[in-house]
């Protein structure tokens, strides 16, 4: 497979740098447009960014992996995170995700096989008052219930 | 009270530049940029009092007053909206409702240090704040605020809205910067500071997001006004966080100084469906937690919550009832600070996972019987032997709550298994 960034991303890219001090600066704005290009940073990924940006691939293999929001493995089309952290686990974020563990047959880690879903539990997302919360792809969705969870994992096809 | 920092968020289209002006929005930038010098900036800060609302607490005028005035190299002003701490969302209320009280407030920091490139780094995961900023940023750019020869000035200012990707640790102000030069989020040795050795190794200021968004009020009412708000020494007013076993959850703007029971009570409704109180977290996930009996006399000011030997810090109020297990809560953020370690100091690297598999054990019921001293241990060697403050973060809570509530972990020993039903 090549990799290799579209003429649109391409002048995105050059848009990117154009903004920035100095290049290294473009680092993450670079690797996101990537991810959004190639869906995930896989090496071949890692490697294409690493020459644009002039840097060693084991260079920029350390930062994609130093971050939760860069994935080096693919994910589902829904990538479903909620909360755990003690607001979220306080207000009841652990019967969330096991309600959606049984929903989907999936635990946190795994993609479904018709890669619709991935469930992931992440860190505090800023969202304590309105407990429990999860993040699906850009997307908040607070004050959960399991009837509310279950109407927003039916509208995601 | 009048207030200065939700002055604008319950007010319709409050993000758009049309009703930040008409709510006297971008008067004081002008005024700075066409009419101050930096130095007189620079002392009306101080004189105000604001001090760093991002958890520190250092004062802002001085923080400015460390940069070189002489130094060649660009200067570097970063706004920090990477806000991760656990009970923590008041910034994201700001960015997502007042944005343009961010970027006015940024671009006034800037003129203080006389920077001509200024980012706003976001915590990744809010995209939504994101474009709120980046809208933000275009209609101040298209209105002149932002840009070459501001306002006749001669003055020259770019800003640029910078997204994380997923780090609690770039919070800190060093870490942010490593991100922002495009490595990891490592965080480096101070000194030097980033005042003289920042982004790329030159000059540079982090501001925290609400510390930026009080400037336009201060320097459009002047110094005086904000310093007679607050204590002897915590001015102004203060966002909270509050979160957990509350009636009512949110974002509440308080004088300095504030009694935290009758803010718990009467503002926010008191602990919900007749249940007792357990404990308190005042200052976000990072700090000790207080029992009951130690939040009596507290006022939400620095040096008060820290007589009660605990920290202000971002202000994230978490509140227990009495149905929480307390071993289950001590676990659960020695997660969080395992999780978020990024692993340069062996102390934090390893300590943080230690702690955290020890607490589970205990949780579980798998406990035994030297735990609490080892746990106590481990945080004694990662506090203060660390390159930046997350060790101590993730050290302090842990021992706190062993110590205020050693019966309940005791318990779960002898017991071997949860002793708290919920």
């Amino acid at each position: 497979m090549s990799v290799e960034f579209s003429p649109e991303a391409l002048k995105k890219f050059e848009e990117t740098l154009a903004r920035y001090p100095k290049k290294e600066a473009a680092m993450l704005p670079v690797l996101y447009l990537a991810q959004q290009e190639f869906g995930h940073l896989g090496p071949e990924a890692i490697e294409y960014v690493a020459k644009l940006m002039g840097q060693a691939p084991a260079r920029v293999h350390g930062v994609v992996s130093f971050y939760t929001m860069l994935n080096m493995k693919p994910i589902g089309r829904h990538h479903i995170q909620v909360c755990r952290t003690l607001s979220c686990a306080l207000g009841g974020a652990e019967k969330i995700t096991a309600f959606i563990k049984q929903k989907i047959g999936i635990e946190p880690g795994q993609t479904t096989a018709d890669g619709r879903f991935t469930l992931s539990e992440v860190e505090c997302l800023a969202s304590c008052g309105t407990a429990p919360m999860m993040q699906i792809n850009d997307d908040y969705y607070e004050n959960l219930n399991e009837e509310k969870v279950a109407a927003i994992l039916e509208k995601l096809t | 009270m009048e207030k200065i920092l939700l002055r604008n968020v319950d007010v319709p289209d409050s993000h758009t530049l049309a009703t930040y002006t008409s709510r006297g929005g971008y008067r004081s930038w002008p005024e700075v940029v066409q009419n101050m010098k930096p130095e007189q900036l620079i002392e009306v800060v101080k004189a105000s009092g604001l001090r760093g609302r991002g958890g520190a607490g250092f004062p802002t005028g001085m923080k400015w007053s460390f940069v070189p005035k002489d130094s060649p190299k660009p200067k570097y002003l970063v706004c920090n909206a990477d806000e991760s701490e656990p009970g923590t969302f008041k910034d994201r209320l700001l960015i997502e409702k007042d944005p343009h009280a961010i970027v006015e407030g940024t671009l006034i920091s800037a003129y203080a240090i006389q920077s001509h490139t200024a980012f706003i780094y976001i915590r990744g995961e809010l995209v939504f704040g994101t474009a709120r900023l980046e809208r933000a940023v275009e209609e101040a750019y298209q209105a002149g605020y932002i840009g070459k020869n501001i306002f006749g000035s001669g003055y020259n200012l770019d800003l640029i809205v910078h997204r994380g990707a997923g780090a609690y640790i770039c919070g800190e102000e060093t870490a942010l910067l490593s991100s922002l030069e495009g490595s990891r989020g490592w965080p480096k040795m101070k000194p030097p500071f980033p005042a003289t050795h920042g982004l790329f190794g030159c000059p540079t200021v982090v501001n925290n997001v609400e510390t930026l968004a009080a400037l336009p009020w201060i320097i459009a009412h002047g110094p005086a006004a904000y310093a007679a708000i607050g204590t002897e020494k915590s001015k102004g007013t203060k966002l909270f966080s509050v979160s957990g076993h509350i009636a009512k959850p949110g974002v509440y703007e308080l004088e300095m100084g504030y009694p935290l029971k009758k803010f718990l009570d009467e503002d926010c409704g008191g602990v919900p469906n007749g249940k007792k109180l357990k404990g308190v977290i005042p200052g976000g996930g990072s700090m000790p937690v207080l029992r009951p009996e130690e939040i009596e006399k507290v006022n939400l000011d620095y040096e008060s919550v820290q007589a009660a030997g605990s920290l202000l810090g971002s202000g994230g109020v978490i509140v227990m009832d009495e149905t929480t297990c307390m071993v289950r809560a001590a676990w659960n953020l020695a997660r969080f600070f395992a999780h978020e370690s990024c692993g340069q100091c062996s102390p934090c690297r390893e300590g943080c996972h230690w702690m955290e598999k020890i607490f589970h054990r205990i949780e579980h019921g798998n406990g035994e019987k030297n735990d609490l001293d080892l746990i106590l241990n481990i945080s004694g060697n990662i506090m203060g032997n660390t390159i930046c403050p997350f060790g101590d973060a993730a050290a302090m809570p842990a021992a706190a709550f062993i110590k205020k509530y050693r019966d309940e972990f005791d318990a779960h020993i002898a017991e071997k298994k949860c002793t708290v039903a919920n």
